[in-house]
């Protein structure tokens, strides 16, 4: 599968890595060159530099062709708008967003984006892990 | 009438104020504890400390009740997701959003916004009309109607001069609604009036016809 991650930080690097060693196409975006340094040597997808909240850089990154979209950077808001543009302007068939807020997150799942909260998933691990 | 505004920048500050002395009630919300404190310090209790994006805080706030929200921050993206929350979290009627990038214009539309202002395009056309040699510049853009008002500035050069309204081949969808001459009052111009060199044309024109109205005018 064609796969775009936006945010090449901890997570969105690893999470390329991944997809890449399972043979997916993965390109990675961010708007600072520094941060693909977290990709590994033998990265065989695609590192852009580039804005993804703005639509040319999106379809510079080739959106339309995507199967995947995947916002993971560091700001709730950025990662909300992207989706959206992948999702209403692209039509990119699956749209991921990362939303640390979890009333932000509830929100926008009830307004049709597929979300993850990480505070809600990492607080729940941590409280089964403790009362177990 | 209820608005809140988010962001206490210089927009923020000033629409504030602004508001207040039309006698609306406003709520500023603005993230940073030092803007808040100088703005409280200059105009009382007026502003908030907390993130405009949060539905949590919105609803401190009492923006259910709001009648307007207004998300003038400088990130685009945290003006939608303002708007976005207030529009569906609290279903505040009317929402306005600043936008940095004017291609977001269509895109918030899209995604619910009720309004958006495209500083960046203000800014532009406030220069342009400033540019002497600028033929035509944007006074006000109806985006409801697909519609512009238009200042068109005839130079001596121009082969319109000393033509007549009706000989202009103007695009049927322009209308001229005023001359101001170089010298003397405004009027209203007739199918029979002729142009004259320096004169200053307000037209109605719509976004398509624009360029087809600039160069009947210019004479090109």
């Amino acid at each position: 599968m064609k796969v775009l991650i936006m945010g090449c930080g901890r997570v969105g690097a690893r999470l390329a890595s991944l997809l890449d060693e399972d043979g997916h196409e993965v390109t990675v975006l961010d708007n600072d060159v520094y941060s693909f340094r977290r990709l590994p040597s033998n990265f065989g997808g695609a590192a852009l530099y580039g804005n993804g909240i703005n639509e040319e850089a999106l379809k510079k990154a080739g959106i339309e062709e995507m199967d995947i979209f995947v916002a993971l950077t560091q700001g709730d808001n950025r990662n909300v708008m992207s989706c959206q543009i992948a999702k209403h302007v692209f039509n990119v068939p699956r749209v991921m967003c990362r939303i640390y807020d979890p009333l932000r997150e509830e929100m926008y799942a009830a307004l049709g984006l597929e979300t993850i909260s990480p505070t809600k998933v990492f607080a729940q691990l941590l409280r089964e892990k403790l009362e177990s | 009438m209820y608005i809140i505004v988010v962001g206490g920048g210089r927009l923020g500050y000033n629409l504030l104020k602004a508001l207040l002395n039309e006698g609306h009630e406003v709520l500023l919300l603005e993230k940073d504890p030092r803007i808040c404190k100088t703005i409280t310090d200059e105009m009382g209790s007026v502003c908030y400390r907390g993130d405009g994006c949060e539905a949590a805080t919105l609803a401190e706030v009492g923006t259910g009740r709001a009648e307007m929200l207004v998300a003038v921050t400088g990130d685009d993206e945290d003006n939608l997701v303002s708007c976005q929350v207030a529009k569906h979290k609290h279903n505040v009627p009317r929402t306005i959003s600043r936008i940095r990038n004017p291609q977001n214009a269509v895109l918030f539309k899209k995604l619910g916004v009720d309004v958006t202002v495209s500083t960046t395009d203000l800014i532009l056309e406030a220069i342009e009309r400033e540019v002497p040699t600028h033929p035509l510049t944007h006074l006000l853009t109806i985006d409801e109607k697909n519609l512009a008002i238009v200042d068109v500035k005839i130079s001596p050069e121009s082969t319109s001069v000393g033509k007549t309204v009706k000989d202009l081949s103007l695009p049927k969808e322009s209308q001229l609604a005023l001359i101001i001459p170089d010298e003397g009052n405004a009027y209203v111009p007739t199918a029979g009036t002729a142009l004259k060199a320096d004169d200053q044309i307000i037209a109605v024109t719509t976004m398509e016809t624009e360029e087809a109205l600039k160069s009947a005018l210019r004479g090109m």
